[in-house]
């Protein structure tokens, strides 16, 4: 009896011993990876702009900048427009995706019932799923026309660039968004409604705040997304250097003047190429920072 | 029961959870200006039937109602009925505290401003009027403006009644509120629901029957006798006769602890 309880204690302090062991090990595993992560970014970074800052240097950092004039092969490197490009199909799928989508969000975890939910929500994520020339194809033959019919002009553009994206963004904010605002507690909502609360007054009140964080996250991911997609806007953006006149009138965006001219620039018109890339890096950056401040300030309101 | 009227009357109510019968057949009459307890064992439906009072169980989908409970004489479960005023009428805490993850001023404000309170001054004053019918303004007067989540969990409860109060309803429904809470709050929380009896109608759930004893006139006692099937009301009377001399052997062995 004795010697069994002995026993027991002495395999009870191993078995500490091997989970204090267990445990540094998950620690240091855990600390690796997150190296990694941060490591992969710092080494992507550094390597496009060890490979395109001597573009910047050669033709200057305001002349490009400030310059529509994309003429690799004369030595102009102007990139004002694909800058351009970029941000407005950024911000105009974001402005037309990003309230669908969280309106989308909240109708699957506030209102839809269980059954329509269980339906609706992996219909959602699957379609976060879908490679973006799928899209593409949606944009050249369903959005092209209809833009061009509405609007005038070829129908490959900004407008075209902008609902494609859009519809590519909406399932990846909504699954997101949908996560966030399913996880905030019953209580809250129960609470809220206690007090003579509408379903509506507790969505706005208690239930988006409380989810902001994750909506926002959501939204960055979309973001993400949307300023890096290559394909689809490709596909229906027309891909002219040009700064666009009017809404169906043809763009040009950092990736797709990328994906374009890789395959046989040489030389200074490959480093400018990668002096692109450089800047689509700090132009994402930027709309990361944007989101979060402008979601800071409205929370402070 | 002698032809009291009733601040909340209720007849022949059966509840479902979709396929799971909870509750058949309960009739009771909720006296105003005075303190119900409802006891009973776990999972006998004191929740559940509290939660009928404000139709909070619409919240939770495929539940089903059968019955009849009106408030000052109007059926609660007429379709005509908007179940946001009835649930400013007759408000609810919860067992476990719930403050918003907001100051501590915006949750006392939060019932004001949805019902159209936006004069500073005025919240002002409800705020600290609510606050310290809650027992709690001494303590947080001088912290208005830190997160509700940053109190203690007996303080975050009276915090949860001060909101509650704020709104003024007529009924007070209070599921289990001291159950996560130290003695102290808990002595604070009945020294409130004495005084709040004369404004007030209040409804208390308890796992406590000392606390049963202390803080109410009318006790009910639910049971459900077997796993499957649903609880009934088995006893309901002065908390007096209810603990001195209950007439129903099950209520007897319940309160003397024999089971449950
Ligand atoms: N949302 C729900 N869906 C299905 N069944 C439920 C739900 N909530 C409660 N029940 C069931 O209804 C019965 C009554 O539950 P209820 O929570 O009302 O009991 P209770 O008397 O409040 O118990 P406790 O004293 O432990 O709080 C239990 O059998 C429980 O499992
Ligand atoms: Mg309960």
């Amino acid at each position: 009896m004795l010697a069994g309880a002995r026993a027991a204690s002495i395999s009870q302090s191993e078995l500490e011993n091997h989970d204090v062991i267990k445990e540094r090990v998950l620690h240091g595993l855990l600390f690796a990876s997150a190296c990694v992560a941060v490591l992969g970014l710092v080494l992507i970074f550094a390597f496009v702009a060890v490979r395109g800052v001597p573009i910047f240097a050669k033709a200057g950092v305001v002349q490009m900048l400030s310059s529509t004039d994309w003429s690799p092969m004369d030595g102009r490197f102007g990139i004002l427009s694909f800058i351009v490009g970029s941000f407005a199909v950024t911000v105009g799928a974001l402005l037309l995706g990003a309230p669908l989508a969280v309106g989308a969000a909240i109708f699957l975890s506030e209102i839809a019932s269980p059954r329509v939910r269980s339906i609706v929500k992996p219909a959602v994520e699957l379609l976060a799923g879908i490679p973006s020339v799928v899209y593409g194809f949606f944009g050249v033959i369903v959005v092209v026309p209809q833009v061009r019919a509405l609007l005038g002009g070829s129908g490959f553009g900004l407008v075209s660039g902008c609902i494609v994206l859009a519809v590519m963004i909406v399932p990846t904010i909504a699954a997101i968004s949908e996560d966030a605002i399913s996880s905030v507690p019953r209580g809250f909502r129960e609470g809220s409604a206690a007090m003579g609360a509408t379903q509506w007054q507790t969505i706005k009140n208690v239930v988006l705040p409380a989810a902001r964080t994750g909506i926002v996250d959501a939204v960055v991911l979309g973001m993400g997304r949307a300023v890096g997609e290559t394909m689809a806007v490709l596909m229906v953006l027309g891909n002219a250097p040009v700064i666009p006149r009017g809404p169906s009138d043809p763009a040009s965006t950092l990736t797709s003047i990328i994906i374009l001219d890789m395959p046989y620039a040489s030389g200074d018109h490959q480093t400018a190429l990668f002096g692109i890339g450089l800047v689509l890096l700090l132009l994402s950056m930027s709309f990361v920072a944007a989101i979060r401040i402008l979601s800071r300030s409205r929370k402070a309101r | 029961m002698n032809g009291d009227t009733f601040k909340i009357n209720v007849e022949h109510l059966d509840f479902h959870y979709g396929d799971f019968f909870a509750l058949e057949d309960i009739s009771v009459g909720i006296r105003q200006y005075a303190t119900t307890a409802f006891i009973g064992p776990s999972g006998c439906g004191k929740s559940t039937f509290l939660r009928c009072l404000n139709r909070m169980n619409d919240l939770i989908p495929e539940t089903k109602v059968e019955g009849k409970i009106t408030l000052d004489g109007n059926d609660i479960y007429a379709p005509d009925v908007d179940t946001a005023s009835l649930r400013r009428r007759v408000g609810m805490i919860f067992q476990a505290p719930n403050p918003f993850p907001m100051s501590i001023y915006d949750n006392v404000a939060y019932g004001p401003r949805i019902h159209g309170t936006t004069n500073k001054a005025q919240l002002d004053e409800i705020v600290e009027k609510s606050l310290t019918r809650a027992a709690l303004w001494k303590e947080v007067s001088g912290k208005l403006n830190t997160s509700g989540l940053a109190l203690s969990g007996g303080q975050q409860q009276r915090l949860c009644i001060a909101r509650v109060i704020a709104v003024d309803p007529e009924v007070l429904l209070m599921d289990e509120p001291c159950s996560a809470i130290d003695p102290t709050s808990i002595q604070k929380i009945e020294d409130l629901m004495d005084e709040l009896k004369s404004k007030y109608t209040i409804v208390i759930v308890t796992h406590n029957m000392q606390q049963a004893a202390r803080v109410s006139d009318w006790t009910a006692f639910f049971l459900a006798e077997h796993a499957d099937r649903p609880a009934k009301l088995i006893e309901y009377d002065k908390t007096d006769t209810m603990f001195t001399n209950p007439s129903d052997k099950r209520t007897e062995d319940y309160i003397t602890g024999r089971f449950g």
